[in-house]
């Protein structure tokens, strides 16, 4: 993935289509609508990497990590970069509307769908093991972030802490992580140490 | 009443917007917090049934919140449940690429990110035990989560949609 050279004009860009608004809009509404079930970085990734030298490989991993340190859904953090390097602040604005509209009416949709089958004996079963399933997913996805801070033991404390609080404690979420964020740099300089 | 109904919506979702540290998901117990404990506005299972309606559907996970308004306010609540959730952690973003690309990668950035990265863990095992409780939550359906939860750890190259369908078809089965 390294070997993808960047967007020095060695060639191999002057023979696709430059950017266009329309472009970034039709790529962001498809990204939009055909990820299901998560993984919409990887789709991102191929679009504007992979199969159209927009972005170079560097830098859409930088804006991946920033994306991801920043709030929000990583992808709309992502898609949002993407479209204001291309194109500006509009580039952002037509980048975040094509990714959200889609799934807008799609999500709506799906619970129309829902709500007319909700008669069938099966429906009942079939979203609880969804459910289960997103709430294993995101223990996976919560154990694989941990794994990490075992060998750091203040942020571990930090997170099992804000676990507690929010999880079992159910405390209210925004003070909290408010409330956590200057323990956590004071714990994080501590771990450095 | 209504415009107070949109206005309400719009207040709770922004802030959620910009604590969601890691990612969309990581709210979860707080909207779930808000929407069904504090403020009864739908009930649990509706909840559950919301998220799992949200997981199913295209784009992110996060459409949740669009459901939430679609539930209490129609197309509008719809509208402004979304933008109040994706609008100012974008905007937000934006500003901070903004002052990232002026100063480039710094020490405090680094600091920032191990710092802000176990808030954001701790919140989305949080979500996982709401979502978990939320439900029908029985025993059966926590041994699937865990069991599942060690099959995406163990596999992470599994897509989602495969594991949430097996989920799934291990309850039809069941019933």
């Amino acid at each position: 993935m390294i070997a993808i050279p960047d967007s020095d004009g060695t060639g191999s860009s002057e023979s696709l289509p430059p950017p266009t608004l329309f472009g970034l809009f039709s790529i962001a509404f498809r990204t939009g609508i055909f990820s299901f079930g998560g993984g919409i970085s990887a789709w991102l990734h191929r679009e504007f990497v992979l199969v159209r030298p927009w972005i170079s490989e560097g830098e859409f991993m930088a804006r991946m990590t920033t994306a991801q340190i920043l709030p929000g859904a990583n992808v709309t953090n992502l898609t949002v970069m993407i479209g204001m390097r291309l194109f500006g602040l509009r580039g952002a604005a037509v980048a975040l509307f094509g990714l959200l509209i889609g799934p807008f009416f799609g999500v709506i949709g799906i619970l129309q769908v829902i709500d007319i089958l909700q008669g069938w004996w099966g429906m009942k079963p079939l979203l609880a093991g969804v459910t289960a399933g997103a709430g294993g997913l995101l223990i996976a996805m919560a154990c694989r972030s941990g794994q990490q801070f075992v060998t750091r033991l203040p942020l571990l404390v930090v997170m099992l802490s804000t676990f507690i609080l929010v999880g079992i404690l159910r405390l209210p979420l925004v003070p909290v992580v408010l409330g956590l964020i200057p323990i956590s740099i004071g714990a994080a300089l501590w771990a450095k140490k | 009443m209504r415009d107070n109904l949109l206005i309400m919506l719009a207040l709770t979702f922004i802030p959620y917007s910009l604590a969601a540290l890691g990612g969309g998901h990581s709210v979860l117990a707080g909207i779930q917090h808000t929407a069904v404990d504090v403020n009864g506005w739908i009930a649990s299972d509706t909840f559950a049934e919301l998220f799992a309606a949200a997981r199913i559907a295209p784009g992110p996970g996060s459409m949740l919140v669009t459901l939430i308004g679609w539930k209490m306010a129609g197309w509008s609540g719809a509208a402004i449940a979304t933008l109040a959730f994706f609008l100012p952690s974008s905007i937000l973003c934006l500003a901070a690429m903004h002052g990232i690309t002026r100063y480039g990668e710094t020490k405090w950035m680094l600091v920032l990110q191990d710092a802000l990265q176990p808030i954001g863990a701790g919140l989305v095992l949080a979500g996982a035990v709401t979502i978990l409780t939320v439900g029908e939550g029985n025993l059966l359906e926590w041994v699937l989560a865990l069991a599942i939860a060690v099959i995406a750890y163990l596999r992470p190259s599994f897509h989602p949609l495969l594991l949430l369908s097996a989920g799934s078809c291990v309850l039809l089965a069941v019933n």
